[in-house]
């Protein structure tokens, strides 16, 4: 419980017996109780500790400084003030703020504050202000942080050092410091040395310290921490096939997409520019995962990324569906999730493709109209073989709303558009060598195979665009299959 | 200013290569296909040629490009011939 008992006895004596009482002036109840604490002092012979001023209380002589709080650290003082029995050297009791009956009835003082009200709340103890715990971590040695210290040189600008140690995906990083690193882990419960998964290309053991260090260089706030362990856990999966989606020469990216409350909690942006910049979690998130393929992975271009154009997703790519106003169940309900539940979905995606359609005004036109241009995923004669990810705007939903389309009768009406006679993409057809091979001549055959579209609703009211994200070329199970991760605390 | 290290702070062991072979004469030559498409027809001439030359060859094959050759292949590879032509991509 104690924050290491060993060095707690440097500032209390080895087998103490008897009260440790921690207050501040900047605290009006610890000053309302001056009486009361120097009663204790008279009579027990109390060690009195004051956070922001050691004068403080002036009537009572010996007051302990604790401005440096590492007594509050060790005792994990969360209210002043607060009164612990120890016993040689033990905790056996707590009071925090002031009831009267329990400090009389802990003391065995039964005239303890006479004259005082029975009850008055505490305040908040220094140590526990925001970014302070971390801090008084960093200070008194107790992190429990395992990664290599790299000590920057004073003459050395801490941004270009990280740009030369290779870290950064060309873009300025946040530096990495402890005290830094130490807060993004408040955002999780998880232990720092818990191994989240195995990390390709190098296949290394991937930590949730580790994470939390890229998580910082990338700019994550700690809130965004359990979404980025969550992607990193889904990239981990053999199903989604980082080590594939990485060393391949085509487009492909993780393409992080978030359901549920975690959304509004972490102020995502699904609505105007959804697929953009200028939200922080959604900028931050999908590069965060990108840090810690290159850096803990080893991914690197022109190493096992061997992309030939690549694009700009690969920096991070990370939306949010727009639940609040949709028409139909998320992609997270379709996968088997509750709306309670917040959850990553993976997606092995190239660029953005959009679908301009200004004039559907029928539901039945606008499919085909949307179908038309999923035909192009990949190639226009290539079958069965990307998935895609379509992200339906508002306006456009509004089409499907008008006409009470469900999301299962619009993927059934546009998979029946979405299907051609194989002899019409044949290799070598309409004079193109690419397409499909000479056995699909005699069958139909369908764009996407069985769970190979995933379908989200995004963006700003206003605008009927909508777009595509195209998936792999090698979509599927000899390839990458969406995974979805459940977001834990 | 003190950083923590994002990397995954390995420092592999650096190997030297085998020596390339002075000639083919005995030796038995691994054919890799990783399932892309056309390696096919380059291996097929290959081994066409290799036999030609009097040289045995094996034909292997990965399950999928996307993924690493799994290590029973690789074992198998290792412990039944003595050099490796993969047909890397398409």
């Amino acid at each position: 419980m104690l924050q290491n008992t060993a060095r707690l006895q440097s500032l209390i004596p080895v087998d103490f017996t008897g009260f440790v009482a921690v207050v501040k002036r900047d605290c009006a109840t610890c000053r309302l109780i001056e009486p009361a604490l120097r009663e204790l002092k008279d009579s027990l012979g109390f060690l009195l500790y004051s956070q922001d001023d050691p004068a403080f209380p002036n009537s009572i002589s010996g007051v302990r400084d604790d401005t440096e709080l590492e007594l509050s650290y060790r005792l994990e003082i969360e209210v002043v003030p607060t009164l612990i029995q120890l016993d040689a050297g033990r905790e056996t009791h707590r009071l925090a703020g002031w009831q009267r009956d329990d400090w009389r009835r802990l003391t065995r003082l039964p005239e303890l504050g006479e004259g005082l009200p029975a009850f008055s709340p505490g305040c908040g103890s220094i140590s526990v202000d925001p970014g302070m715990p971390e801090k008084l971590a960093y200070k008194f040695g107790d992190t429990p942080l395992q990664a290599r210290r790299i000590e920057v040189a004073a003459q050395q600008d801490e941004h270009e050092f990280a740009f030369e140690r290779g870290w950064s995906d060309g873009l300025p990083v946040i530096p990495p410091t402890e005290e830094r690193v130490l807060k993004m882990l408040a955002g999780t419960t998880r232990s720092p040395a818990e191994i989240i998964g195995i990390i390709p290309p190098d296949n290394i053991p991937c930590t949730v310290e580790k994470v939390a260090i890229n998580a910082v260089m990338a700019g994550c706030k700690p809130e965004y921490l359990p979404v980025v362990l969550a992607a990193v856990e889904a990239a981990c999966r053999d199903d989604f096939c980082m080590h594939g989606v990485l060393a391949t020469t085509y487009f492909a990216a993780p393409i992080l997409i978030v359901n549920g409350p975690i959304r509004d909690k972490i102020g995502m942006n699904s609505g105007n520019n959804a697929l953009g910049q200028g939200n922080r979690a959604n900028s931050t998130i999908g590069r965060a995962l990108q840090l810690v393929i290159r850096n803990v992975g080893g991914g690197r271009p022109g190493g096992v990324d061997r992309a030939a154009l690549g694009q700009p997703g690969k920096f991070g790519f990370c939306i949010a569906e727009r639940e609040h106003d949709s028409y139909w169940e998320s992609l997270a309900l379709e996968r088997g999730f509750s709306r309670d539940d917040s959850t990553v979905t993976l997606f092995a995606g190239g660029g953005v493709h959009p679908i301009a359609d200004q004039k559907s005004r029928a539901p039945e036109s606008l499919t085909r109209s949307l179908a038309l241009s999923l035909r192009t995923v990949h190639h226009a004669k290539i079958y069965g073989a990307a998935d895609a990810l379509l992200i339906i705007s508002p306006e456009h939903m509004r089409v499907f709303r008008g006409a009470g389309w469900s999301k299962v009768r619009f993927r059934d009406e546009l998979a029946r558009h979405l299907t051609t006679d194989g002899r019409d993409v044949l290799a070598d057809a309409d004079g193109i060598a690419e397409g499909m091979p000479k056995r699909f001549a005699e069958k139909r055959v369908n764009k996407f195979r069985p769970g190979g579209l995933l379908i989200v609703h995004a963006g700003g009211a206003a605008g009927m665009w909508s777009a595509i994200i195209t998936g792999w070329a090698a979509s599927g199970p000899r390839g990458s299959i969406p995974v979805t991760v459940p977001i834990k605390s | 200013m003190r950083l923590l290290d994002p990397t995954s702070e390995n420092e592999p062991a650096q190997r030297e290569r085998l020596p390339r072979p002075q000639s083919l004469a005995n030796k038995r030559i691994a054919l890799l296909d990783i399932s892309k498409p056309k390696g096919d027809v380059f291996l097929d001439r290959l081994a066409f040629q290799l036999d030609g030359m009097g040289i045995e060859s094996r034909r292997f094959t990965k399950p999928t490009f996307t993924r690493v050759a799994p290590v029973d292949l690789k074992h198998q590879i290792a412990s039944e011939c003595d050099l490796v032509i993969e047909a890397l991509a398409d």
